[in-house]
């Protein structure tokens, strides 16, 4: 079993497809909905927690891209210029899925994207303006 | 067994000095107890590096030919005060940048510091003395004839910790506070924090020479907002914001890795400032007071969804619970987060101990104490009628 985030996102074209279901239905997946923007008409985004068997997340990938919807591993959403840190804290005080987490034995803050729900908090919270997230879309070192 | 600045100068300068960072002292004294641990240390180092908005930088910039007398000056843009001599300017950390809300006087001395360009622009109205009424170029720490940093308030003496009672989130200079009590900030590093280390400021006063910025500095003169009347625990140490410092060093000197501009999403800008303080082991009761642990030291947590001067306090919380990740509040765990950097603290604690080691540091008596009777006014005018 694995499991992973990804962010799926919708063209005009493709938003209206019943894509969670299929990868229900067809590829036995688990599928956790963290935040989800789909406007009507226009692109939309879903960030959502995957997990299953391995072959069948492949394939559910392959489908996905056969249906040309873009998806995006979280871990390549978030950047933290991490040489440039100072490990102040201040980014651990608002980041509750624990991506940003203060080490209390070295007290360095130490980032675990894989945890990230992309919510942006941190990089309005971060006093050194290192963090960057593109949600949906925007590739990791775009705001 | 007592021991004098002096004596302890003669042993770093021998290379016989025994220090220890203030977490180390803690060790020590756990194992071979207060009166050993009096006897065998010479010096405890303790840290800070944490956001400090009283903080700035006075600049000379040389004269130029013709000569100017600057009456406004600004520096990437930011704005600096020139009320004093010809070319002398004071650039505040917090000052921002003309139309920005994102950059200010703190990245302007990053800047400086780290020998990057900066554009200096100067207008006068033009004297029979100094006759030129413009100025505008680069300047870097290369060409300006002098500059050290003057912060008027440093070091604070402990602070409280904050939270946040509303349904919104505060954006505040203790970072982002989230709704319904959703998480507590606090500023001090603790055990390792110099004015914790000597609560009554024994040994540390006007002329004290300390870490600043990644060189050496000096105390020059109590803080603005010295307080040494604010309410003490049994040991001695204040329970909230008590004593502070005002701090001099050369700009030139110091490193950016010691000195940091901070952006605090709608509040504004403010410099992290890396300060070290050896505090001399001159008998037991140092030693016990050098040995303060996280538990033993106390702080207010307030609620700053409260707008007024005096914000209610919640609870008072130790720094062991505030460090272990959350604290207990209307029955819940709600997370906790510093702002200074204790990893960088630790890193100040353990060069100013290097430095004495080598004997390339000496402490330094102070010339004159800080006051111990000072007490903090509030602002109350006089209305206009």
């Amino acid at each position: 079993m694995v499991k992973e985030r990804f962010t799926f996102v919708f063209s005009p074209d493709t938003y209206a497809k019943p894509i969670t279901y299929h990868l229900v239905k067809d590829y036995d997946l688990r599928i956790n909905i963290l935040r989800a923007e789909i406007t009507p008409g226009e692109e939309g985004h879903l960030l959502a927690e995957i997990e299953g068997e391995e072959d069948n997340l492949r394939r559910a990938l392959e489908f996905l891209a056969a249906e040309k919807i873009e998806v995006i591993p979280t871990t390549r959403q978030v950047t933290v210029r991490q040489e440039e840190c100072v490990h102040c804290g201040a980014c651990t005080a608002v980041c509750f899925s624990g991506a940003m987490a203060m080490n209390r034995e070295e007290w360095k803050m130490e980032f675990r994207p894989e945890k990230c729900i992309v919510c942006g908090l941190c990089i309005e919270a971060c006093p050194l303006r290192i963090i960057s997230v593109g949600f949906g879309g925007g590739k990791a070192g775009e705001a | 067994m007592a021991k004098t600045f002096a004596e302890i100068n003669e042993k770093i300068k021998k290379g016989e000095a025994v220090v220890l960072t203030a977490e180390e002292v803690v060790r020590m004294a756990d194992e071979q107890g207060l009166k050993a641990t009096a006897e065998k240390v010479d010096v405890v180092t303790t840290a800070t590096f944490g956001p400090m908005c009283s903080s700035g930088a006075f600049v000379n910039f040389g004269h130029s030919d013709p000569p100017i007398k600057m009456a406004k000056v600004w520096l990437n843009q930011v704005p600096a005060y020139t009320g004093i001599a010809a070319v002398d300017a004071y650039i505040g950390a917090t000052e921002l940048a003309e139309g920005r809300e994102d950059y200010g006087g703190a990245h302007v001395i990053e800047e400086l510091v780290a020998g990057k360009s900066v554009r200096l622009k100067a207008l006068a109205q033009g004297t029979d003395c100094y006759p030129r009424k413009e100025l505008e170029g680069y300047v870097s720490k290369e060409t300006i004839n002098e500059a050290f940093l003057f912060n008027p308030r440093n070091a604070y003496q402990n602070y409280v910790a904050a939270t946040n009672s509303t349904n919104r989130i505060l954006y505040t200079y203790m970072g982002m506070l989230l709704p319904k009590f959703g998480n507590v900030t606090y500023s001090t590093s603790g055990q390792l924090s110099p004015l914790l280390n000597d609560p009554y400021l024994r040994t540390i006063g006007v002329g004290t020479r300390i870490f600043l910025g990644g060189t050496q500095g000096y105390v020059a003169w109590h803080g603005t907002q010295h307080n040494p009347q604010k309410a003490r625990g049994e040991n001695g140490v204040p329970v909230g914001g008590a004593g502070t410092l005002s701090l001099i060093g050369d700009l030139k000197a110091m490193t950016t890795e010691y000195l940091k501009a901070a952006v605090f999403k709608n509040y504004g800008v403010s410099m992290f400032v890396g300060v070290g303080i050896p505090i001399p082991m001159l008998d037991e009761d140092m030693a016990r007071f050098v040995t303060v642990r996280d538990r033993e030291i106390k702080t207010t947590l307030l609620d700053y969804g409260v707008p007024g001067r005096s914000r209610p306090t919640l609870k008072v919380v130790d720094y062991e619970e505030l460090k272990s990740g959350f604290v207990e509040l209307n029955g819940r765990k709600v997370r906790t987060a510093p702002l200074s950097s204790i990893f960088k603290a630790r890193q100040i604690a353990a060069t100013l101990k290097e430095w004495i080691e080598r004997g390339e540091f000496l402490l330094q008596e102070p010339a004159a104490p800080l006051p111990a009777d000072a007490t903090v006014k509030p602002l109350d005018v006089k209305e206009l009628d």
